[in-house]
């Protein structure tokens, strides 16, 4: 039997992420709840098909749709409540994404140095992805 | 720093971890599943409209398959199920007490609405819609 390992305590970062990950979770099935319910609105019942209908759900964008019947789908989504709902959105599902995969990482992972260049990287993929959807939900 | 896991494969299975740990496993996989396809799914659109390219468009034939959506429709609705059981058994922890039964609920909650899509997707694709 070996000695128990000892266990540094997790230290603010941690804690805040960890109190994130859980809050980001319930908004987020909170707010594909409230774009499933636009979708419906916009007349997704009758004139969109189920793969359509999730995109619309998971990201809501006039551009995020093929094969609609809708005559025109910017007009129910282009405008700043959307818009800044969409940047909502995907700041919580990249950060809890990401964050998500740091801790995979560390957890199989012992060199320091490998876990600070890690999390570097993670952090450009990160407000990369972030400048990509804010250029997309602006432009459309 | 991290811990060091040099463990068999049979000893990992036999480990009885029970319904917490299978919980804890599939959330894992789960949340890399969505991970990666989402990632794709990002990766390829750009890559589809802004140059047309044939490699991005046979990406896209593999993840709208039906094989892969079941895939990624399992992911999305365990990652779902489990995280709101996790972060409401955090956020109140006097329901730490009842966690089994609360993963049974999720289990119950689980079947019905994965089961029935899947089966449609399936039916479908056998009738050739």
């Amino acid at each position: 039997m070996r000695s128990p390992r000892p266990v540094r305590s997790a230290g603010a970062f941690e804690y805040g992420m960890w109190l994130f990950t859980r809050i980001s979770g319930l908004v987020l099935m909170i707010f594909g709840a409230m774009s499933m319910g636009m979708a419906f609105s916009l007349g997704g019942r009758r004139y969109l098909d189920m793969p359509s209908f999730l995109r619309w759900t998971f990201f809501p964008n006039p551009n995020h749709v093929v094969n609609s019947d809708i005559p025109d789908v910017s007009l129910g989504w282009s405008n700043a409540f959307w818009q800044i709902y969409s940047m909502v959105m995907i700041f919580l599902a990249a950060v809890h994404a990401v964050n998500g995969l740091r801790m995979v990482l560390e957890d199989y992972l012992q060199n320091s140095l490998l876990i600070a260049m890690l999390r570097f990287l993670l952090l450009v993929i990160l407000v990369g992805a972030l400048i990509v959807a804010i250029y997309v939900i602006l432009a459309s | 720093m991290a811990l060091s896991r040099r463990v068999s494969l049979g000893a990992a299975l036999r480990y009885k971890g029970k319904e917490g740990m299978l919980n804890w496993l599939l959330h894992r996989i789960s949340g890399l599943g969505i991970l990666l396809f989402a990632g794709t799914h990002v990766v390829v659109s750009f890559f589809g409209q802004q140059f047309g390219s044939d490699v991005a468009f046979a990406i896209n034939t593999v993840y709208e398959s039906w094989p892969f959506q079941i895939f990624v429709y399992f992911c999305v609705l365990f990652h779902a199920l489990n995280g709101s059981r996790l972060a409401v058994m955090d956020l109140f922890p006097a329901l730490i007490r009842f966690e089994r039964e609360l993963v049974w609920l999720q289990w119950i909650l689980f079947f019905p609405a994965y089961g029935l899509p899947v089966y449609f997707m399936v039916q479908n694709t056998l009738a050739g819609v």
